[in-house]
């Protein structure tokens, strides 16, 4: 695979988002500690863990809406949160964002005149709400309120709205949770397709292991720390074990056994 | 496949992003017909009771209508705007939004759009009801009325703008209509003149924004011409209302805990 953890440190240009020393804090709490990794464009990057593991956070600091956030971390060549970055970057909420109180189409045409604004844009925006449409698979509820709409439906409403823009870097927070297996295999479809033609770097999370299997490099991540990041055969291959799941266990075993002898040693 | 281009600059005020914003305020509104109907015909209907709770003194009708064609557009801005954009706050949408290339200032003024053109609305009812069917006697020119209503409608945006940023929930907001409403209300000079308040009232009534919005009404209730005085009171809401939406915008943050 070209994307070993180890090597040489690679070039802004075949990365999305660099991350050393990262470390974010809500309230009294540290989320993340002392973060570094790397997502890289074109490929589907995995950032999975348990519930309250930090996933959000992280997320959240790589979009830029998370305050205090320390360390360095570079998204698309600029610091994270540059005013720049806000239209390269497609972001998706673990909770579906958009107005209930508005017609699938309406919410897209909002965010579309957001991103690309002005009277001369409106065949172009016209164009995009109709890709990002097909893309979700939402044709025939066009005209439904997002309100009206299932759980899943509504999610995916809020997936076409960060489509839209055709961004370099998808931030998606947990974008299959909930979705019937035919959709969500057609989902990982397009964000494969989305990462082979487009060149897009993709961050999915997910605290479901077996999606890790549909990411080319995972980022494992348990109380704010990355506990290992590669991709799911050298995972499997290195800890000897079948499954990404089982692998997780192993490194969290592992970690613990490591924190024990320190602590023992002391 | 369809691409669009390079991002518009997000610095400067975007009158497209703002025109957006206030269609699509419009347009949410639009699926709430009940909204709308609540409105516009409460405003109404208030004044239609004033007037035949007033039936023996017209006068006082003329005294307290004028007053109250300003405090209506104030009070049902304040409340529809402070829910609003609580639920922008709540539902991600803002997060969704600031996380996007808009302004600020954009998104406060496609607000201030919106709820102006139904405050618009609104106050043309209201006034030309209570003008040509409540028989309300004013001196100045209705235009004026308007005027005043359409600001003090601003104010109320303004002001829910801003106090939206300090409630978790619905229930917290509309706790704000009587805490920053209210004693204004009561200050104002609706009830009372304010010169023959207490001196610390009177004070204080001074420099709340209500008691101008009531006093350029009561300008326009009594003088034919635009007075000095009615003058000073529309700049003193206008600016208040800038004020305020500017300290709107400042409670928007991009970053958040």
């Amino acid at each position: 695979m070209m994307n070993k953890s180890s090597g040489p440190p690679p070039t802004a240009d075949t990365d999305a988002v660099r991350a050393a020393g990262l470390t974010a804090v809500r309230g009294s709490r540290t989320v993340l500690r002392d973060l570094g990794f790397v997502v890289p464009r074109g490929r589907i990057t995995g950032l999975l863990g348990p519930s309250g593991c930090g996933k959000s956070t992280l997320m959240r600091a790589i979009v830029g809406t998370q305050a205090k956030v320390s360390g360095t971390l570079d998204v698309l060549g600029r610091p994270a949160g540059h005013p720049d970055l806000r239209a390269r970057i497609g972001y998706v909420t673990q909770h579906p964002s958009v107005y209930d109180d508005l017609t699938v189409r309406q919410n897209l045409d909002y965010f579309a005149a957001i991103l690309d604004p002005g009277r001369a844009a409106a065949a172009r925006r016209r164009d995009a709400v109709s890709r990002v449409v097909a893309d979700v698979d939402l044709a025939d509820h066009a005209g439904a309120l997002a309100g009206n709409l299932s759980g899943g439906q509504r999610s995916r409403v809020s997936l076409a709205v960060a489509l839209l823009g055709t961004p370099e870097l998808l931030v998606l927070d947990e974008p299959t949770v909930g979705l019937d297996p035919v959709l969500r295999r057609d989902l990982w479809n397009l964000f494969h397709d989305i990462a082979a033609t487009r060149g897009t770097a993709l961050l999915v999370s997910s605290h479901v292991m077996d999606e890790a299997e549909r990411c080319h490099r995972l980022l494992l991540m348990r109380g704010g720390r990355i506990l290992a990041e590669d991709t799911p055969d050298a995972l499997r291959t290195r800890t000897g074990t079948a499954t990404v799941e089982a692998a997780f266990l192993h490194l969290v075993d592992e970690a613990a056994a490591a924190g024990h002898a320190k602590e023992t040693a002391r | 496949m369809s691409t669009l281009p390079a991002p518009a600059p997000t610095g400067a005020l975007s009158p497209s992003r703002a025109m957006a914003t206030a269609s699509r305020v419009l347009r949410q509104l639009r699926h709430d017909p009940r909204t709308i109907a609540l409105m516009l015909l409460v405003p109404c209907l208030m004044l239609v009771l004033l007037r035949y709770v007033f039936d023996g003194s017209p006068h006082t009708f003329d005294d307290i209508g004028a007053s109250l064609l300003g405090i209506f557009p104030l009070i049902t801005m304040f409340l529809v705007t402070s829910i609003a954009t609580l639920r922008e706050r709540t539902s991600g949408t803002l997060e969704r939004l600031l996380a996007m290339p808009m302004g600020k200032g954009d998104l406060i003024a496609g607000y201030a759009l919106a709820f102006g053109a139904v405050a618009v609305v609104q106050s043309a009812l209201a006034t030309g009801l209570a003008l040509w069917f409540l028989g309300l006697d004013v001196t100045g020119s209705p235009w004026l009325l308007l005027l005043v209503a359409l600001l003090d409608a601003l104010l109320g945006t303004a002001l829910g703008l801003f106090v939206s940023a300090f409630a978790a929930s619905e229930f917290q907001a509309v706790q704000f209509m009587p805490a920053v409403i209210f004693p204004q209300l009561l200050l104002c000079g609706l009830f009372a003149p304010r010169s023959s308040m207490q001196p610390v009232l009177d004070g204080i009534s001074d420099v709340l924004p209500m008691s101008y919005a009531v006093d350029g009404m009561n300008e326009v209730l009594r003088h034919t011409d635009m007075t000095a005085t009615f003058v000073r009171d529309v700049l003193i809401v206008a600016g208040c209302a800038l004020l305020v939406l500017a300290l709107g915008a400042a409670t928007l943050k991009r970053r958040t805990p």
